[in-house]
């Protein structure tokens, strides 16, 4: 494994996860709690919107964010030749 | 057959079922005993995660508290949620390629002193601690509400089977019997949840009827919600769905309570010492996302129950005469975990904003005319005649949803599956601190197998007796106890953990002054605020919500430390290179 391309892995892996994190706090910290009182003007079905991202969405959000960063991981770690043999 | 005997055949069969799974699995040497081998499957970690993580507070007080918060009650579910999220990206993957058996051994290695370790493990044992205590008085709690013994025999019982299995198998044994405590808990919590939701909505998927038309009585064919929040709004509570209502805690506190809560929870030794036991990084990945999906079963699903059990309870027991009162509400008066002073003498029970009387309610032996009991507690000027306990939600939504006895046995032994399942996780953290991190690396690194395994089980004995002397004498209510771990846990661990992955620079100085310093101000400012009478100072931010603030100024002290005193030497420096590549994890744990 060559030095550089270990540095381009972790950089890679670094954005990654920033963005990850930043669709997580978007969806609980920003539609679950800034935002609430806007959003909970808005019924979608029985739900008023803020609401529902605060006791249900987020939740939902979070789990596909684990699994999305688990495929993508692994995707890379071979790409970058750091995977588990 | 009756409730009883239902409760004591289910209790029963699920006990047998855990002594036997920990025989099956019992262990002789420490890797087995502290991280199970490092070979169980990322599914079987996922299931064993959630049922370590969710406790007798998230079974039996979750959804209660959020029936009473309605909005506000998203800080537990998210804040309960999204921790995992933060493991999985941020701390999983590089303590299990670090491989090593304990949170104060990446501490103590990546800061390549004994103070850092000790000061660690000092950590770990105060924060799990903490929240054994509120486990063990889980346990007596369901014990007596269900099997109706006294709730210190109901704690001395949990000890002696967590006790067993624990000292038997280590993490193997309780890893196995996790797996099987998760089955229960959520088949018991779910089956009740969807039997509610059919009685109001018609929809068994509590998730999908929480967002239906209601199906009979006075509000059919509203939505659940809409229907509540006109309710609440009738009756002078702030409406269900709206957020920082006059009564609220704060924007900020929401906030701040919530991170709190994420942060403590990536920052748990028992949680994180989980990921340990797989044999991979990229099992590790998968294991937090298999963990956090099988914990947002019931999280999604509590928030459903709240507030079907919330209309239910208002619909059936408000503007009612008490002779006309369902079942479950007498049942329940009689464990006293509700009251009812008919301040207007018409017999009719009526619910409103605020307390019927002040505290908890002194039964004086007497019946009224309406034959309930009488309660000496002064009582309030508001309209509000009735006291609810907020953990009736779920102890008596079975016989809200008219649900059989079995099912409501099957509820009390989720109740147990959730404390024990915790109960045991903490123990074997308390048990390793001391008996590896302590007697091994530091008072004697001459040990052999043998010894050092007879240490990890007499500590396993000793954390039960401390943890049920904390539950028969408890520092305070469950739910408060366990919200405190999160602070301290938040405060000192995840900070100093994400730093030593993701800089190299960070030292020895800093992470040592930075948990003392973040721990302590947070130990300070809850003492403070909770215990001594002083009003919350900074901010206005409660004792829930200031680990936060410690886990900042433990971030702070760190970084400030470290850049003002010597970097770390070179070949930790390679350790932190070697903790980020994936490869070679199964042959870390050897070494």
């Amino acid at each position: 494994m060559k030095k550089k391309s270990f540095q381009e892995y972790w950089a890679k892996n670094i954005r990654l996860i920033a963005i990850l994190l930043i669709i997580w706090a978007v969806v609980s910290y920003g539609f679950g709690i800034i935002f609430v009182k806007p959003l909970n003007a808005i019924w979608m079905g029985g739900f008023p919107l803020g609401f529902w991202f605060a006791q249900q969405g987020s939740i939902y959000v979070f789990v596909l964010l684990i699994f999305a960063y688990c495929f993508l991981m692994n995707r890379m770690d071979r790409e970058y030749d750091v995977d588990e043999k | 057959m009756s409730i009883l005997a239902w409760t004591y055949i289910m209790v029963i069969i699920t006990f047998g079922l855990y002594l036997f799974i920990a025989w099956r699995s019992r262990v002789k040497e420490t890797k087995g005993f502290y991280i199970a081998g490092a070979n169980v499957p990322p599914l079987a970690n996922g299931m064993a995660t959630a049922a370590d993580w969710m406790s007798a507070a998230s079974f039996i007080s979750m959804a209660g508290m959020i029936s009473f918060m309605g909005y506000s009650g998203a800080v537990y579910l998210m804040g309960w949620t999204g921790g995992y999220v933060l493991l999985a990206l941020l701390l999983a993957p590089y303590l299990r390629k670090f491989g090593k058996f304990t949170v104060p051994d990446f501490v103590g290695d990546r800061y390549y002193s004994s103070t850092a370790r000790v000061v660690a493990l000092i950590c770990a044992i105060f924060v799990s601690l903490t929240y054994v205590a509120g486990q063990m008085r889980g346990v007596g709690i369901v014990f007596g509400r269900f099997l109706e013994v006294d709730v210190n025999t109901g704690v001395i019982i949990g000890m002696a089977i967590v006790f067993f299995y624990a000292s038997l198998g280590g993490m193997k044994g309780i890893t196995y019997t996790q797996v099987a405590q998760y089955c229960v808990l959520i088949v018991a919590f779910i089956i009740c949840a969807a039997a509610i939701s059919l009685k109001i909505t018609g929809i068994a998927i509590p998730q999908m009827g929480f967002g239906s038309t209601i199906i009979e009585g006075d509000s059919a064919g509203k939505y659940v919600l809409q229907a509540l929040d006109g309710i609440h709004h009738d009756l002078g509570f702030s409406e269900y769905t709206s957020a920082f209502g006059p009564d609220d805690i704060g924007m900020l506190s929401v906030i701040c309570i919530t991170l709190a809560l994420m942060v403590g929870t990536a920052g748990l030794p028992h949680v994180i010492i989980r990921f340990y036991t797989v044999p991979s990084v990229k099992a590790a990945r998968l294991s937090a996302g298999y963990a956090l999906f099988f914990i947002a079963l019931l999280y999604t699903t509590a928030p459903t129950m709240a507030a079907f059990a919330r209309y239910n309870m208002i619909d059936t027991v408000n503007d009612v005469h008490y002779a006309q009162a369902p079942s479950w509400f007498k049942n329940w008066e009689q464990t006293g975990l509700v009251a009812w002073v008919d301040k207007d003498g018409d017999g009719i029970i009526r619910y409103r904003s605020g307390d019927p009387f002040q505290g908890a309610p002194q039964f004086t032996g007497e019946v009224g005319e309406h034959g309930q009991r009488l309660v000496s507690n002064p009582v309030s000027d508001n309209d509000n005649e009735l006291y609810i306990d907020r953990d009736i939600i779920v102890l008596a939504s079975p016989e809200m949803a008219n649900l059989s006895p079995w099912m409501i046995g099957l509820m009390a032994a989720g109740g147990l599956a959730a404390a024990l399942s915790t109960a045991s996780g903490l123990l074997i953290v308390i048990s390793s601190s001391v008996s590896h991190d302590l007697y091994y690396r530091i008072i004697n690194r001459q040990a052999t197998e043998k010894q050092r395994m007879l240490v990890g089980r007499v500590m396993v004995g000793i954390g039960v007796l401390c943890a049920g002397y904390l539950g028969i004498n408890p520092p305070g209510f469950v739910a408060q106890v366990v919200a405190f771990a999160f602070g301290l846990a938040a405060s000192s661990f995840f900070p100093v953990i994400i730093l030593g992955i993701f800089t190299k620079w960070v030292n020895r100085e800093g992470a040592i002054a930075g948990m003392i310093s973040g721990i302590g101000f947070t130990l300070f400012y809850i003492l403070q605020t909770r215990f001594f009478g002083v009003d919350p100072w900074f901010f206005g931010i409660t004792a829930e919500g200031i680990g936060t603030i410690g886990m900042l100024i433990n971030f702070a002290v760190t970084m400030t430390v470290s850049k003002f005193t010597k970097a770390p030497p070179a070949e930790i420096q390679e350790l932190v290179e070697n903790v980020r590549s994936p490869r070679g994890a199964g042959a870390a744990i050897d070494h």
